[in-house]
């Protein structure tokens, strides 16, 4: 089922009785050329890249619960390409560029939405950091615009420009940036891969790893043994509790981040926008809905709810930054569980184990970077070599020090990041 | 989530600041090699379920507590002074 304006129109006026489910629902078969745990935005896309650019078809997803129910449904959905360290900058770079022609591609609409991002800045140092942050972007061939206070107040007339404490200097303008329907670029990978002839196999979780000689050979699940040579761990936060099965400690901390969404509104706010002084960052649904979050609870949390703490600190910033913010209702709120890397940037490597392949570590960055991290992870998979975009995504890379990727500049050390 | 301070009593999360798992208190010697200090530092066994790690009652008396807590619940289980568990730590040790 090939979807379009016309097939849209048909179906509209025949009542609507031609449309099919997107995706199928298999038995799992006794083995697969390759296994990728995890069915969410990065196991999705593993998926349909091993599929679309390897050729690699005998391919099963294996998910707990339902397809896209983890992460992918629970962020704030932004999609960007602003780093600034090599190894991160060229790997956004083209996860942007992925994103742009996604919807071709997938023939899914997955309401990418390049709105533009402004990151705003407080002071005369700030700004130093934003101008070479935008040059790095500049130089990585992304786009930056740095806007003085006018510019700032030309995009954003509703900010509070002069707080006491964080009057506003300027932003950093990232007119690529936007946001997409979260869901949709699971469904659309899902429906993808599925049609490619991937085996999307819900309610099936894996228990156990199954090891001969150092080299995996399989998995035990909830719905019987899976055999395959090849399998991909790519389950975010529970990345510690399936690396456990194959003997394997991570350098990952799992932590709760929260997200808020108020009711409905009229257009208000055309943009994204990040106050990245007080933890705050907004944007507005296509369904009306301010969406916004902050930071980390910071303890490790695997209850995909956060604390009240948090929550009063994000409103309170959101107040600081925009005061009419006051007039929305918040609707709900909720948590996903971030694997946090001690240096923040993740991991797209081979383990110990020969045909063993880990994708994990997207601390609280994960959405924008699921088109990259699968065509990345499907091109280690499939060559068993780190694509060149993914190349500084190693896992040893915390024993040896060598190639740490610390975009805040902190230290490599657990919560900070 | 409230935290009991072996020392003040029982006090709102915000008094305290999380520094990370307890495997903090058992700094490996420093000859002990890289696989030992990478663990050390970076990787985790980062449970879903009960977990120990290591806060500080910044917010109050200062003292480093390890508290016993489960992570799916955020139910605090028990506290003890961080000061007590690495003088048995050091007892432990051969």
């Amino acid at each position: 089922m090939r979807f379009s304006g016309l097939r849209v129109l048909k179906e509209g006026l025949t009542g609507n009785k031609g449309w099919g489910p997107h995706w199928r629902d298999p038995e799992p078969k006794a083995e697969y050329d390759a296994i990728v745990i995890g069915g969410g935005g990065h196991g999705l896309s593993t998926a349909y890249y091993l599929a679309r650019n390897h050729g690699l078809t005998n391919v099963a997803v294996l998910e707990k619960g339902y397809l896209g129910g983890g992460n992918v449904g629970r962020n704030t959905t932004i999609v960007r390409a602003n780093y600034f360290l090599p190894g991160n900058s060229e790997f956004y770079s083209h996860s942007l560029k992925l994103w742009e022609g996604l919807e071709e591609d997938l023939n899914y609409n997955v309401m990418h939405s390049q709105r533009g991002l402004i990151n705003l800045f407080h002071s005369d140092g700030q700004r130093d950091a934003f101008a070479r942050r935008g040059n790095a972007m500049i130089n990585q061939g992304d786009d930056a615009i740095l806007l003085d206070r006018e510019g700032v107040r030309r995009y954003l007339p509703y900010l509070d420009f002069d707080n006491a404490r964080f009057p506003i200097y300027g932003g950093l303008y990232h007119p690529r940036g936007g946001t997409a329907r979260h869901d949709a670029v699971a469904w659309g990978y899902a429906r993808g891969a599925d049609r490619r002839g991937v085996d999307l196999i819900q309610n099936c979780e894996v228990t156990g790893i199954d090891i001969e000689n150092g080299k995996v050979t399989g998995v035990q699940t909830t719905r019987g043994s899976i055999r395959a040579r090849k399998v991909g761990i790519v389950v975010a936060g529970r990345s510690g509790q399936v690396a456990a099965m194959a003997g394997m400690r991570l350098p990952i901390e799992s932590h709760v981040l929260q997200a808020f969404v108020t009711e409905g509104l009229k257009p208000v706010i055309d943009h994204v926008v990040s106050f990245g002084m007080g933890h705050f960052y907004i944007s507005q649904s296509d369904k009306g809905g301010l969406v916004f979050g902050g930071d980390l609870d910071f303890y490790a949390s695997y209850a995909q709810r956060g604390n009240l703490p948090m929550a009063e600190h994000v409103m309170e910033a959101g107040m600081t930054l925009m005061p009419m913010l006051g007039k929305a209702k918040v609707l709900r709120s909720w948590g996903g569980i971030m694997d946090m890397t001690p240096d923040g940037s993740p991991i797209i490597d081979r383990t110990g184990v020969e045909g063993l392949y880990l994708d994990c570590g997207w601390c609280y960055g994960g959405f924008k970077a699921v088109p990259a991290s699968g065509w990345c992870m499907a091109h280690l998979m499939a060559t068993d070599s780190p694509h060149e975009v993914a190349a500084g995504f190693r896992l040893d890379r915390f024993r040896s020090g060598i190639g740490l990727m610390d975009e805040e500049g902190t230290g490599a050390q657990h919560n900070l990041h | 989530m409230r935290i009991t301070c072996p020392i003040c009593g029982e006090r709102d999360r915000r008094e305290f600041y999380y520094v990370g798992d307890a495997v903090l208190l058992e700094r490996p010697d420093p000859e002990a090699g890289e696989a030992a200090w990478d663990d050390y530092l970076h990787n985790r066994d980062n449970p879903a379920g009960d977990t120990r790690d290591l806060w500080s009652h910044e917010g109050g008396c200062g003292a480093w507590v390890v508290v016993t807590r489960n992570t799916v619940t955020h139910e605090v289980l028990a506290t003890e002074l961080a000061s007590d568990v690495a003088a048995d730590l050091r007892e432990a040790r051969p």
